[in-house]
């Protein structure tokens, strides 16, 4: 770190205040214009736009669920064509599990992680402006098709042989899941720049005890991405490849295997709910400490919860397969490591709980939503215990009774403390307030709205409705309860309205925001509202797991850095000892270059297999020109 | 004209629902069925006690953020946070003990609904896009016989249902009698069910099978085992010659018309296996799997039409002249 400065390479250390300032921004900014925006590698620009992205696609697929409420309200209603509502259905699910909960997730941790351990960029910048850019295409590639009625209608879940090539003509299904291999690719690319920033990028200090939990679940988060996201992946592509080429991995008449998507689905699937869920709890007890003004409770307990929420996810997926017939005595272990994952979330409930009985609440909009988390979670987890239950599930599978509890897992577990969240970061992100009282009654429309939408939704599956019909007949006993859960769906629709006319207004002419103006206690606090391009004038040291609520006045920060190019600090894995000086990436038009050639070949390749032989020579084109060789000095020790 | 007729015929039959029977028919919580009932007795107490646990978290929750709002806030206190660890780790073991008993439980449940008594009734049940092929098979080959859409299950006895799915994946679900079980290409399963009560049971695909998945209903009606060996002679029987000119007539455009390819007649030339088995079709209560009472109005509306009655399905639209269509409807309402 203290290597003597050579005149060549101005350190921080030699230039201060405004002249310091001024150089940092001269070699981290993002030029303005539209080149400026394309070549960006910005983590901060590049998670907003990302979040700006996600909350559009919650949106659109935010008016599916109203079209689809508004069929159900009345029997044999003809609104909505069979057709159409199954494209609607199966849009609604995809949209919403790939375009908006992981990618929104995975958004926020892009803004926030680098920012959270004290760094200047997150690692591999490239690459995550690529993998945002092909976010957008796998998203567009998806709305433009069902914009086209070309929208796929197999459900979110694709089972063969519907999806496969004898049941489901036409390029629907490849759609689907080409779609899939877009987004996949994007949450393996920020899976990775997650796992290396917080491995190797913290603060030096921030030892393995002092990670704030939102960064703890982000890194458990990635690794769950990094094991099941190859599951699904096997899957899309042995479908393209029977819908194809005529594989046959899954038709039984040539040895192959209907169930065998199940698994490779669900091992993916399941997992994918903690994928969504963990990153939420982790900014649960990250929001809870200011609003709770302590710390909070239980924090190892917390982290290993995480952790075995993380390892126990991948032994669940068969419980979404209870009543193919598997065997009785295989089925029963997987209620019982389905149970198991009570123990976790419930160490995660109990514990803030307790942080929150010691402390001192304050009840701003961010601490709503957690309560709304509370409430509505915790539904969501009891009946997720429940469905667990083998001859429980067989009355409610597949029945309105689970579409209750996963929006009740979903939207209570994982939207609503997003919701907070936004709430919580918006000053950091934007550098303006959310206005409160906006803000309090989105909280009570969403929460009142979604809970008298939702809840009905449990009976109507115990009294016989299944999933996924586009209408029922008047002579069955549902007509009241859907009616009331369509009425219902309003108000929640009107929370979401005030929530995102609280963001646009808030974001043209909120409160101006100060640097920390919760009291937070964690490092993204401790520079500017919103940062500037290089976060960091000097890089914090830390020497607590609450380094603002410790050493509020005088934060110790590390020296050493050249200001002519972009540099951060590489520690060590366990202890956050600074081990080298590392060059960051500099803006580039090739990653979003390499992200056409790759949607290009990608979306070829649905219609021919040799897309897959000539769409790769602009790919590698486009690789080359990104890995060119620049003739300096990666890093310095 | 044609158009007239078929308007006329599918508002007659839109505007008499099956109201004959009771609107609790498919319900896990209205349950007539051995296995049914005992599923019903287990999901009520599971529900049961995770309400009191939802509303333990519920007042600790309150109890929390109520207790005392007010005071600076002071750091953590070693007394406190020993409390408060004790209060935890209760708790989780608490949890730990409840979902152990649930895992227990379930594992018995499951254990005593998989244990059949003696069956001597099994039924072939295959599911097609969109309807239910059902074949009553038994130990004498000439006994055996093919229906659709309408089981028949006498009181008090186990019947085996081997379920097979021939084109995608179905799930065989009437909740008053049973959980369900799904029928997948390449696979064989098994549900055995036992009517508790004599009645008339609905019950629907609840796997998503294709575009009218929606419309995938089938009916199980439990009676006693005398009007049950009544109703299985009858079935048994080829069709009945039509005695009316109309129905003859019509008989004769089922024959020659594309009808007979995809449909069998039993004691007629119409062997197709495509579509349903409609030897009796008049003798059962719906047509197009659930979808209408069976009616000669019913009939024509959807002999007429079937892909704007049930849009997507695999009966194509026969051209037939009004007077033909007369005749088919005559004919199929002959066939009790």
């Amino acid at each position: 770190m203290n290597s003597p400065a050579t005149a060549s390479s101005p350190r921080d250390i030699d230039i201060q205040g405004t002249r310091l300032t001024e150089a940092l921004t001269e070699t981290w900014k993002t030029p303005p214009g539209v080149w400026g925006a394309l070549t960006t590698v910005d983590h901060k620009i590049i998670g907003r736009r990302y979040i700006f992205t996600a909350f559009i696609f919650l949106a659109l697929g935010g008016v599916l669920a109203a079209l689809m409420r508004i069929q159900l309200a009345q029997p044999e209603a003809r609104l909505l064509g069979a057709d159409r509502y199954n494209q609607i259905f199966t849009m609604h699910g995809s949209n919403m599990m790939f375009l908006f909960a992981v990618p929104v997730m995975e958004a926020v941790a892009v803004y926030l992680v680098p920012l959270m351990v004290g760094t200047r960029n997150i690692a591999f910048p490239r690459l995550n402006a690529f993998s945002y850019w092909i976010y957008l295409a796998g998203g567009a590639l998806l709305w433009i098709a069902f914009a086209l009625d070309m929208g796929p209608d197999v459900g979110w879940f694709a089972y063969v042989p519907l999806s496969g090539p004898q049941y489901a003509a036409g390029k629907r299904a490849d759609i689907w899941a080409q779609m899939i291999t877009f987004t996949e690719v994007s949450a393996l690319a920020v899976a990775v720049e997650m796992v290396v920033t917080i491995f190797k990028q913290r603060a030096p200090g921030m030892t393995l005890d002092r990670i704030p939990v939102f960064v703890w679940a982000m890194l458990v988060t990635s690794f769950l991405i990094i094991m099941a996201m190859p599951a699904i992946m096997v899957a899309s592509t042995s479908l393209i490849l029977d819908r194809l080429v005529g594989t046959h991995f899954f038709n039984p008449a040539e040895g192959g295997d209907v169930l065998l998507w199940q698994h490779l689905f669900w091992f993916f699937g399941h997992p994918e709910v903690y994928i969504i869920f963990l990153p939420a709890a982790g900014m649960v007890s990250t929001m809870i400490e200011p609003f709770a003004r302590r710390p909070v409770f239980g924090y190892l307990g917390l982290v290993m919860a995480l952790i075995a929420t993380g390892i126990l996810a991948f032994g669940l997926w068969v419980h979404h397969m209870f009543v193919t017939g598997l065997p009785r005595l295989g089925e029963s272990f997987f209620t019982a490591s389905s149970m198991a994952i009570a123990i976790p979330a419930g160490v995660q409930i109990f514990c803030w709980l307790a942080t929150l009985w010691d402390g001192r609440p304050v009840f701003k909009t961010p601490l709503l939503f957690i309560i709304g988390f509370f409430v509505t979670f915790v539904i969501g987890g009891l009946t997720g215990v429940l469905v667990a239950s083998v001859p429980f599930d067989t009355q409610v599978h597949d029945t309105y009774f689970v579409v209750a509890h996963f929006h009740y897992v979903l939207v209570g577990g994982a939207v609503f403390p997003l919701l907070g969240a936004i709430h919580y970061w918006f000053p950091k992100l934007t550098g303006r307030m959310m206005s409160e009282t906006l803000g309090q009654w989105s909280f009570w429309l969403i929460t009142i709205g979604f809970n008298a939408t939702f809840f009905p939704m449990h009976i109507l599956g115990l009294e016989g409705m299944p999933r996924r019909i586009y209408t029922y007949q008047p002579d069955l006993p549902w007509h009241a309860l859907n009616l009331f859960a369509s009425l219902s769906s309003v108000v929640l629709t009107a929370g979401f309205l005030v929530f995102f006319i609280n963001v646009i207004r808030s974001a043209r002419a909120g409160d101006v925001a100060s640097d920390n103006p919760w009291g937070a206690p964690t490092l993204e606090w401790a520079t500017t509202s919103p940062p500037p391009s290089y976060n960091f004038a000097m890089i914090p040291v830390v020497n607590s797991l609450h380094p603002l609520w410790d050493s509020r006045d005088a934060l110790a920060v590390a020296e050493g850095l050249r200001t002519d190019r972009r540099e951060l600090v590489v520690t060590s894995l366990n202890t956050a000892e600074p081990q080298a000086r590392e060059a960051s990436p500099r803006n580039s038009i090739w990653p979003l270059l390499t992200a056409i050639a790759t949607s290009i070949m990608l979306i070829w390749s649905i219609f021919t297999p040799w897309a897959v032989v000539w769409g790769s020579i602009p790919i590698a084109v486009a690789l080359i020109g990104w890995f060119w060789p620049k003739g300096t000095p990666e890093d310095e020790a | 004209m044609i158009r007239v007729l078929r308007k006329a015929c599918l508002s007659a039959t839109l505007a008499v629902p099956l109201a004959a029977c009771g609107s609790n028919w498919q319900s896990a919580l209205d349950v007539h069925g051995t296995s049914a009932i005992s599923l019903k007795h287990l999901i009520l107490l599971i529900v049961a006690v995770c309400c009191v646990v939802w509303m333990l978290v519920m007042v600790a929750l309150i109890w929390a953020l109520w207790h005392r709002r007010e005071g600076r806030p002071t750091p953590p206190q070693p007394a406190r946070e020993r409390r408060m660890t004790i209060a935890v780790t209760g708790a989780v073991i608490a949890t730990t003990v409840i979902i152990g008993t649930f895992t227990i439980m379930s594992f018995f449940a499951t254990r005593s609904l998989s244990v059949a008594g003696q069956d001597d009734l099994t039924i072939r049940v295959r599911g097609l896009q969109w309807w239910w092929g059902l074949e009553y098979i038994g130990p004498d080959p000439s006994r055996r016989f093919e229906t659709a859409n309408e089981i028949h299950i006498p009181v008090g006895r186990n019947v085996r249902l081997k379920l097979e799915g021939l084109d995608v994946i179905h799930s065989f679900w009437v909740p008053s009698l049973a959980g369900k079980q799904d029928l997948i290409p390449g696979r064989s399963n098994e549900l055995v069910i036992r009517a508790e009560k004599a009645g008339v049971y609905r019950g629907q695909c609840a796997e998503y099978c294709g575009m009218q998945h929606a419309h995938m209903a089938l009916l199980v009606i439990a009676e006693s085992q005398d009007d049950f060996d009544k109703w299985a002679n009858a079935e048994r029987n080829a069709a009945a010659q039509p005695v009316e000119e109309e129905a003859a007539a019509g008989m004769q455009t089922f024959l020659t018309k594309p009808c007979a390819a995809c449909h069998t007649i039993r004691g007629t030339l119409a062997a197709g296996t495509t579509g349903p088995d409609l030897t009796h079709v008049s003798s059962r209560r719906t047509i197009a799997a659930g979808l209408f009472e069976t009616t000669r109005g019913s009939l024509a509306a959807w002999i007429a039409d079937p892909q704007t009655i049930k849009p997507g399905n695999n009966m194509p639209m026969v051209p037939l002249t009004p007077d033909e269509l007369r005749a088919v409807s005559a004919y199929m309402a002959s066939l009790k």
